[in-house]
C-alpha cells in the first residue's frame, strides 16, 4: 500500500512541479560553470578575472560588504598571494575612528559597502536569485547546476537588449532576464570592458561568466569544502548502509526462514 | 511493557542491588532494549528512531550554532554570514541545521501517516498520539521561529504574516499579537524572545519524547496487522515478538544510515534546494518580496488557511450568523488549526472496531485519497492565492475535514473488513514462513 502511495505521489509531484516549472518569468540561459555538480571546483584564474571585472566595473556602484578581503588569498578561492591581498586591501579607504580620518584598508577589513544606495549589495546575490527555481521548480536538476544564481546573474548581464525607456524620471533597460523585463540598472558590461594580463577572452558572454563565478564565491566561500564533505559524508554512510544492511540480513535470518 | 510478559533485571552482584534499590537506572535501560516488539513491523516503523536523531542533531547543532549567532536586528544577517564564512565548519552546521529541519518534518509527516494508516491512534494508544501531536505542534512553532532568525526577508516578512494570524482572532487578538511581537511590529523585540524561545521549545520536545515512548512502552506498540501481541503467557508472547535490541534497533541504524545518506547529498550537493533565495537578502521593513512563502512543511496548512476567502459561502455564512466576528480572516486561521485539531482528534472520530488500514477494503482508497490530499495542498500552499489555485485549495481543504470528519466515523459503520490473522505469529509466517516455534528462539 505504502510503495504504491510513495510511487504514485513522487510521480504527481513531479509532473506538478514539471508544470510550474514552466511557467518562468525572464529568460535564465544555462551557462557551463566549473563548480556545477557534485564534484564541480572555482576555477581560479576565473575568480581571479571575476574579480578584476568586479573591481574595475561593478564596485563603482556596487559593494561586498560581508566578505572579508582577506579571504581573497584563500585556497579554493582566488588564491592570491598575500601581498597582493595587502596591496588590494589598500586601494579602498575606511574610516577609522580613532585617529578620525580615513585610512586605507587593511586584508582583515571587509569589501566597501556599495556606493550607490539603490544598488544592492552583491555578496550574497548568487544565492538571493534563483535561476532554476526549486524546489517547485525544475526539481533535482538543482543537484547538478546548482540553484541557478549565477546564470541568473550572468543572463541579466548579456540580456540587455538596446532599448530604453523613461518612467516617472528614471531610466529603465531593456533585460530578457530581469522578472518583468525592464532593470534599473545601465548595461555595466558591453564587452572588452577590462583587459586580462593574460590576454583571456574578454568579450561579453566571458567576462559576464567570469565575474558571475566570482559572485558565487563571494556568497558561498566555503562551496568546496562543502561538497568534499559532502562526498566523503555520502561514501562513508552509504558503506555503513552496508554493512548495517548485512548485519540486519544476518541477524534476522533464522527468523524468516522460508519453507 | 505493555503488559508483554518477559523477563525482568535481576541485580545480580552487590553493587548491582545497592544502586537498584536506590535508583532503578539500569533496570530501566534494561527494560528499554529488551521491550518484546512485534516481530512484523514493516519499514514504515522506522520513523521513531530517525525523528530520535532529528531532535538529538537539530539540537546538538543548534546549540553550537548559538555560540556564534546575534539575535539583534542589526547583527542577526552579519552573524549567519560570520557562520558561514568564518567559523570552523560553521557552513556545515548551519545547512545540517536547516536541511535537518527538513528531514524531522519529513520524518513526522511519515511518521503521522503511519499512524493513520495502521490506525495506530485508536485504543488504548490514543495518549500517545495526543502527545505526538503536541510534539508535533511544538516542532511547527521551534521550525517557524528558527526560520526567523536568519533575518533575512523571507524571515521577517514570513514572521509579519504569521503573527498577523493571531491578529485575527477577535477582540484579543491584537493583544496576542503584541504579545508575540514585543511591540507593534516585527522588530528586535521579536528576534530576541523568537530566539529565547526556539533554544527552549526543542527541550520541551525532548520531554514529550519521553512522555510519548513511556506512553507507547506502557500499551506495546501497534504493528501492521494491528492485533495485539498475546500476553497469555511469556513463551505465547515470543511466539509474536522480538526484543528491541538487537533486532530492531539494527533494522532502524540500517533505515537510518540510508537516509543519511540522501540527507548529507542534500547538505553536501544542494543544501539551500528547500530554502528560499529571498532569505538571502537581509530583512527589510520597507520592501515586501513579490510572494511570502513559508518553508514547505507549513504549506499543506498554509494552502488550508488562505483557501477560506470571503467568497466562499461557507465563510459567508459563519460570518452572518455570529455577525461579522467570524470574518474570512479568522475563519482561514480556525480553519488551519482546525486542520490539525480533527488530526489529533481522530481517535474518536473513527469509529471502525479494525485497527489496521490493512483489512479495511474501503478505507484504503479514502485514506489514498488523503495522502494524495495532503502533498496537492503543499503544491497549492506554493501557489499564488488566485483561480484556478483557490479553487482547487477549497476543495483540497474541503476533503482534509471531510476524511475525518464524515468518512472516518461512516466507514466504520458502513465497510465490512477483510478477515485479519489470529496472531502477529501467523502474520510473520504468512510472509516470511519460518515455522512458528524456530521463529520464538
Amino acid at each position: 500500500m505504502f510503495k504504491k502511495l510513495a510511487i504514485s505521489t513522487v510521480a504527481a509531484v513531479t509532473l506538478a512541479t514539471g508544470a510550474f516549472a514552466a511557467g518562468g518569468e525572464g529568460h535564465i540561459e544555462d551557462f557551463d560553470f566549473s563548480f556545477e555538480g557534485p564534484f564541480g571546483a572555482f576555477d581560479q584564474n576565473q575568480l581571479q578575472r571575476g574579480l578584476q571585472v568586479y573591481t574595475e566595473v561593478c564596485s563603482a556602484c556596487h559593494g561586498l560588504k560581508f566578505v572579508p578581503i582577506r579571504t581573497l588569498a584563500d585556497e579554493g578561492g582566488p588564491h592570491l598571494p598575500e601581498d597582493q591581498v595587502r596591496a588590494y586591501a589598500a586601494q579602498f579607504d575606511i574610516y577609522d575612528a580613532a585617529l578620525d580620518e580615513d585610512v586605507p584598508r587593511k586584508p582583515s577589513d571587509f569589501f566597501p559597502e556599495s556606493a550607490l544606495e539603490n544598488a544592492p549589495d552583491l555578496s550574497l546575490m548568487a544565492k538571493a536569485r534563483a535561476g532554476f527555481h526549486g524546489p517547485y521548480g525544475l526539481g533535482i536538476n538543482q543537484f547538478v547546476k546548482g540553484i541557478g544564481g549565477t546564470e541568473y546573474i550572468a543572463s541579466i548581464l548579456t540580456g540587455y537588449t538596446g532599448e530604453e525607456k523613461e518612467q516617472a524620471g528614471v531610466t529603465f533597460y531593456e533585460n530578457t532576464a530581469f522578472p518583468g523585463g525592464w532593470i534599473a540598472m545601465a548595461p555595466p558590461l558591453y564587452g572588452e570592458d577590462v583587459e586580462f594580463a593574460d590576454g583571456h577572452d574578454n568579450d561579453l558572454h566571458h567576462i559576464a561568466a567570469d565575474v558571475s563565478a566570482f559572485l558565487m564565491w563571494t556568497a558561498e566561500p566555503k562551496m568546496m569544502a562543502r561538497k568534499q564533505a559532502g562526498v566523503v559524508g555520502v561514501l562513508l554512510l552509504t558503506l555503513l548502509s552496508v554493512l548495517l544492511y548485512m548485519t540486519n540480513k544476518k541477524l534476522w535470518a533464522p527468523h524468516k526462514k522460508k519453507h | 511493557m505493555g503488559g508483554i510478559p518477559h523477563d525482568h533485571y535481576e541485580p545480580k552482584t552487590k553493587g548491582e542491588k545497592w544502586l537498584h534499590s536506590r535508583l532503578p537506572i539500569v533496570g530501566l535501560m534494561y527494560a528499554t532494549l529488551t521491550a518484546p516488539t512485534p516481530k512484523n513491523l514493516n519499514w514504515m516503523w522506522i520513523w521513531g528512531i530517525v525523528l530520535t536523531f532529528c531532535l538529538v542533531l537539530q539540537i546538538v547543532t543548534g546549540i553550537v550554532l548559538a555560540m556564534h549567532y546575534t539575535p539583534h536586528v542589526d547583527n542577526a544577517f552579519a552573524s549567519v554570514e560570520h557562520i558561514m564564512r568564518d567559523v570552523n565548519g560553521g557552513y556545515m552546521l548551519r545547512y545540517m541545521h536547516a536541511n535537518g529541519a527538513s528531514l524531522f518534518f519529513v520524518a513526522v509527516y511519515a511518521h503521522i501517516f503511519r499512524g493513520l494508516y495502521y490506525g495506530s491512534y485508536k485504543a488504548p494508544r490514543e495518549v500517545t498520539w495526543i502527545i505526538g501531536m503536541l510534539i508535533y505542534l511544538l516542532m511547527m512553532a521551534t521550525g517557524f521561529m528558527g526560520y526567523v532568525l536568519p533575518w533575512g526577508q523571507m524571515s521577517f516578512w514570513g514572521a509579519t504574516v504569521i503573527t498577523g494570524l493571531f491578529g485575527a482572532i477577535p477582540f484579543i487578538g491584537e493583544s496576542i499579537q503584541t504579545l508575540l511581537l514585543g511591540g507593534p511590529a516585527v522588530d528586535n523585540a521579536t528576534l530576541n524572545r523568537f530566539f529565547s524561545l526556539h533554544y527552549l521549545l526543542p527541550f520541551v520536545i525532548a520531554g514529550l519524547v519521553i512522555l510519548h515512548i513511556w506512553a507507547f512502552h506502557t500499551t506495546g506498540n501497534n504493528n501492521p496487522t494491528g492485533v495485539e501481541v498475546r500476553r497469555g503467557s511469556k513463551e505465547e508472547a515470543e511466539k509474536d515478538t522480538l526484543p528491541f535490541w538487537p533486532y530492531f534497533v539494527i533494522k532502524d541504524l540500517f533505515a537510518l544510515a540510508v537516509i543519511l545518506v540522501v540527507f548529507f547529498a542534500v547538505v553536501g550537493f544542494m543544501p539551500n534546494y528547500l530554502g528560499h533565495p529571498d532569505n538571502y537578502i537581509e530583512a527589510n521593513a520597507l520592501s515586501t518580496p513579490a510572494h511570502i512563502v513559508p518553508e514547505w512543511y507549513f504549506l499543506p496548512f498554509y494552502a488550508i488557511l488562505r483557501a477560506f476567502t470571503s467568497e466562499v459561502w461557507v465563510v459567508q455564512i459563519a460570518s452572518f450568523v455570529t455577525g461579522g466576528i467570524i470574518d474570512a480572516k479568522f475563519f482561514g486561521v480556525l480553519a488551519m488549526f482546525g486542520a490539525i485539531a480533527v488530526m489529533a482528534l481522530v481517535p474518536w472520530l473513527d469509529t471502525s472496531s479494525v485497527r489496521s488500514g490493512r483489512f479495511r477494503p474501503m478505507f484504503k482508497w479514502w485514506f489514498a485519497l488523503l495522502v494524495i490530499d495532503f502533498f496537492a495542498l503543499m503544491w497549492l500552499g506554493a501557489m499564488p492565492a488566485e483561480e484556478p489555485y483557490a479553487s482547487f485549495s477549497l476543495i483540497a481543504s474541503a476533503y482534509w475535514f471531510a476524511y475525518f470528519l464524515v468518512i472516518l466515523p461512516l466507514l466504520g459503520v458502513i465497510e465490512k473488513p477483510d478477515a485479519q490473522p489470529a496472531t502477529i505469529e501467523e502474520d510473520f509466517a504468512a510472509h516470511y514462513g519460518g515455522d512458528a516455534d524456530k521463529s520464538a528462539e
